[in-house]
């Protein structure tokens, strides 16, 4: 055993936590060329002399994704620079084709903001440090190695469609008086900063397609006592992975400490698979970047007056937009700070905006959408399936075409990629049958399969029909109407339905 | 005067990937030296003149481009000038030393 129980560990020590994130913004182009960025294209089949650091490229910048580091920025209460330079950040990586990534250093677009977030009923106000505007970089494929990892690998294979496509960085100040629950709160920050960029529509944030990535400071201290030595746990890419990756930090530096060793400042890799995070780039390693101002670019200067009409054209929070859904909607606290957790809360809205009840948003959300997700261990709002599919499956439960059992069957057939609901209600022949032609001889199978219970039936024991009408759901898939199949079973053996 | 020590510009030459031997250290120290007494002669001047720092040569701000998609390159001629390719990526040698 290499680490203290999170309980105890902060039970003894106090945890400072900080948060990088980095949000692919969801332009059509890159940020300072025109390749598109489409995700999943053939390798390297959206690139250019800009974006390859080819020998007099030029690089332009892309207005919107100012724009959209902007709204970000006041979204989070930032303050906006009126003056601002690109830098270039030199070092050397397989992935970075030029040689430096073209980023923000002393002075980024926004500074100085905060996001209120809600754990176990308390806000907690995050204080963010800086949001700046850079670039993302290219993917690698590590060969010859085991399971792609890159120790070990003979060689690797390099893709730039990703290069150069616009990352916005926001960085959290210092997060002290966590208490015991830092894992919560740094799970709780991501969800709702995630809300946040949905909600302004910059990103599609995915974190399972890494439009939106996490890295996490760690540090304890004993009570009174000056800041700890922190780590960065890198490549935490999921909602859940956020609350492990600070778990099982706080969990490894109390050991740490409590056996008297020191904490070295070190760059740890995040394993989603086993939820624990390695070793990697120490303090020797660590690597100057000499920033400079970029010479090809020109300073960044907001008018002032625009950004006051971003300002004044930004979403409602999605804590206004929760308060909304909590009391138009009718639901409790406690289903609102659920699906706030889960991450559902834009989807659960979108959904009863596509038509559906809030209850019936809330049960698929935090029901059978959840367990799939759960299954395919993506958060649920990654889902492969819409808000409007949702709600068109909600809309052909109500309207008898299927059943909840049926609904299900069609909610996983659109999530393994069959298209449509109405169209996976066809392919896998799933609506509900309330012929009587078509169940007439489901009804009679039934009756001859279970004389005893047909007896009891014709002797006055109306409720023994319930195994018949079992039966026959069970023969036809489920996709019987049950309340047709009772009276049919009813009718056949000579008792009056009663359908009250 | 500045004194770049042989260390930084050994450490400046790591950061920059280029292989000096002992000789080359020497010499690139000198030079760096001279090079940096300029700079500081210009510094000393434009501080006099309380003259801000300057980083580009042009008075323009807000240079952009609509967020609009233009064809990218056809990917033969990408990797035409890659020194190997591998299933249409470039292929480059291993990352890690595995003694790491
Ligand atoms: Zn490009």
């Amino acid at each position: 055993m290499t680490a203290v129980p999170y309980d105890e560990a902060l039970a003894e020590f106090e945890p400072v936590i900080g948060l990088e994130t980095h949000v692919e913004l969801g332009t059509a182009s890159k940020m300072f060329c025109g390749c598109a960025t489409e995700f999943g294209a053939e390798p390297n089949t959206q690139v250019c002399p800009v974006c390859l650091g080819l020998p007099g490229a030029l690089p332009v910048v892309n207005e919107t994704a100012i724009e959209s580091t902007i709204r970000i920025g006041l979204a989070l209460h930032c303050d906006i620079a009126t003056w601002c330079r690109f830098a270039r950040k030199n070092y050397f990586y397989p992935d970075m084709p030029k040689n430096f990534q073209t980023s923000q250093y002393d002075e980024p677009l926004c500074t100085d903001g905060y996001l209120d977030v809600l754990v176990a009923g308390e806000t907690v106000r995050i204080p963010i440090e800086r949001v700046h505007l850079e670039e993302d970089t290219g993917k690698s494929l590590h060969v010859g190695g085991a399971t792609g990892r890159i120790h070990g690998a003979s060689h690797s294979l390099v893709d730039y469609n990703r290069a150069g496509i616009p990352l916005v960085e926001i960085v959290t100040k210092p997060v002290t008086g966590t208490g015991t629950m830092p894992a919560e709160v740094a799970k709780a920050y991501v969800t709702e900063l995630r809300d946040v960029l949905r909600g302004l529509g910059v990103s599609d944030v995915k974190m399972e397609q890494g439009s939106l990535r996490c890295d996490v400071n760690v540090s304890l201290n004993r009570p009174g006592q000056e800041w700890g030595t922190r780590s960065e746990t890198k490549n935490v890419n999921s909602l859940r992975s956020v609350e492990r990756a600070v778990r099982s930090e706080v969990e490894r530096q109390a050991f740490r400490l409590r056996a008297g060793e020191r904490i070295v400042q070190e760059t740890r890799h995040f394993h989603e698979d086993t939820g624990m995070s390695t070793s990697g780039r120490s303090k020797e390693e660590a690597t100057d970047y000499r920033y400079f101002p970029e010479p090809d670019l020109v300073p960044i200067a907001p008018d002032p007056v625009w950004v006051a009409t971003l300002k004044d054209a930004l979403p409602e929070a999605p804590s206004v937009r929760r308060l909304m859904l909590t009391k138009e909607l009718g639901l409790s606290d406690n289903d609102s700070e659920a699906m706030v957790n889960a991450g559902v809360l834009d989807v659960v809205l979108a959904t009863v905006e596509a038509g559906t009840s809030a209850t019936e948003a809330r049960n698929w959300w935090l029901g059978h959408l959840a367990q799939s997700a759960n299954t395919a261990g993506v958060d649920a709002a990654d889902l492969p399936i819409t808000p409007a599919q949702v709600a068109r499956v909600v809309a052909l439960v109500n309207a008898g075409t299927l059943t909840a059992g049926l609904a299900r069957q069609v909610v996983d057939g659109v999530l393994a990629g069959e298209g449509e609901p109405d169209a996976v209600v066809v392919s896998r022949g799933l609506a509900v049958v309330s012929d009587e032609g078509a169940l007439a001889a489901a009804v009679d199978e039934a009756i001859a399969a279970d004389p005893d219970a047909a007896e009891k039936v014709r002797s006055g024991k109306v409720a023994a029909a319930g195994a018949l009408v079992g039966k026959v759901m069970k023969a036809t898939r489920g996709q019987a109407d049950a309340s047709v199949a009772r009276r049919l079973v009813l009718e056949r053996l000579g008792v009056t339905a009663d359908l009250s | 005067m500045p004194e770049i020590t042989r260390e930084e510009v050994a450490h400046l030459a790591r950061l920059a990937r280029l292989a000096l031997d002992d000789s080359e250290l020497d010499v690139l120290a000198g030079q760096l030296d001279v090079i940096l007494g300029a700079v500081a002669q210009i510094a000393e001047v434009t501080d006099a003149a309380d003259v801000p720092p300057t980083s580009h040569a042009v008075p323009l701000v807000n240079v952009t481009r609509p967020d609009a998609v233009v064809p990218s390159l056809p990917r033969e001629k990408v990797l035409a000038g890659a020194p190997a390719a591998e299933d249409g990526r470039f292929r480059v040698p291993r990352i890690l030393d595995d003694s790491a």
